[in-house]
């Protein structure tokens, strides 16, 4: 194997990311189950994004991909919070 | 590899593949985007109906097949290290299990389902209709189609599984030539992806 683009990943890493993102589900669980009003969603949203992060990163192999890709996802995301951010002002301020 | 000599004729490029992939990964992500925006909206204009609505979720299921996913994602995202490594029968191996546990959220999803219909709840029944309240049965609305389309998305990423296992088992996809799989794996994560987002959005609501 001469060429260098294939980063082979360890398996140690996949199993390292899997308990990472159960224990963050079971963690989601437990903060809505805490009475924190509307702060439990926001609970609840925040480890759904750390574990997005987690699948992106290392089950979608980006952090090994070249940086562009990386740069192309990211932008797609922001896509989406100005839209839900535009949605809301008019819903807000309507 | 020598053992590509005799395919040099196929046009083959991992990157433009996999940035195919990503593109697609991106439509796919903002169709799911505008169903996310309807659902915090109507949430925001119905905060109460869609708490009560959300009570007939079972969160035991929802984070069974959460985990389950999780689960189903370490192994086919391990698969394409198996390949790299030459290990064939590890890789059909983790493939096959990939598959299966996916089998395992859609019967979930079934029984999930049974119930609610069971309880006559389904879109546009006489029950949900007559007897809720505008946001539940927008609630229900959202929760119907949103995993609908997700569970639609687990059939096709089985679909894209089994060709891959197929293809590594005649050979045509291997070490060097890796992007069927890879390109199947990305779609399952994307699978994932969604529904770490739904599973909150629907059964974590207090």
């Amino acid at each position: 194997m001469s060429e260098e683009k294939h980063h082979i990943v360890p398996y140690r890493v996949y199993i390292i990311i899997l308990v990472a993102l159960v224990a963050l589900t079971f963690a989601s669980i437990g903060i809505t189950k805490i009475e924190l009003g509307a702060y439990s969603v926001a609970g609840a949203l925040i480890f759904a994004c750390i574990k997005s992060f987690l699948v992106l990163t290392y089950f979608m192999h980006l952090k090994y991909d070249k940086k562009y890709i990386r740069v192309m996802v990211a932008f797609v995301f922001a896509l989406f919070v100005v839209v839900l951010v535009f949605t809301f002002l008019d819903y807000l301020y309507r | 590899m020598e053992n590509t000599a005799n395919n040099d004729h196929v046009h083959y490029d991992a990157e433009a593949s996999k940035i195919g992939m990503w593109l697609f990964i991106f439509t796919e992500l903002l169709l799911f985007g505008g169903l996310f925006l309807i659902y915090s909206v109507y949430r925001f204009m119905n905060p109460e109906a869609f708490h009560l609505a959300a009570e007939e979720l079972n969160t035991s299921i929802g984070a069974l097949n959460t985990v389950l996913l999780l689960i189903s994602s370490m192994t086919i995202a391990m698969s394409t290290t198996t390949l790299q490594l030459k290990k064939k029968g590890a890789t059909l191996g983790l493939l096959a299990i990939t598959i299966i546990i996916g089998i395992v959220f859609l019967v979930n999803k079934y029984f999930e389902w049974g119930v609610k219909f069971d309880h006559g709840i389904w879109p546009g029944s006489e029950h949900l209709l007559n007897d809720f309240s505008q946001g539940e049965i927008l609630f229900f609305g959202l929760y119907f189609v949103m995993t609908g389309l997700h569970a639609l998305h687990i059939i096709i990423g089985l679909a894209i599984i089994v060709a891959a296992i197929v293809r590594i088992q005649k050979g045509t996809v291997h070490e060097n030539r890796a992007a069927l799989l890879e390109n199947a794996g990305l779609y399952w994560h994307l699978v994932d992806l969604i529904w770490i987002f739904l599973f909150p959005l629907f059964y974590l609501i207090t």
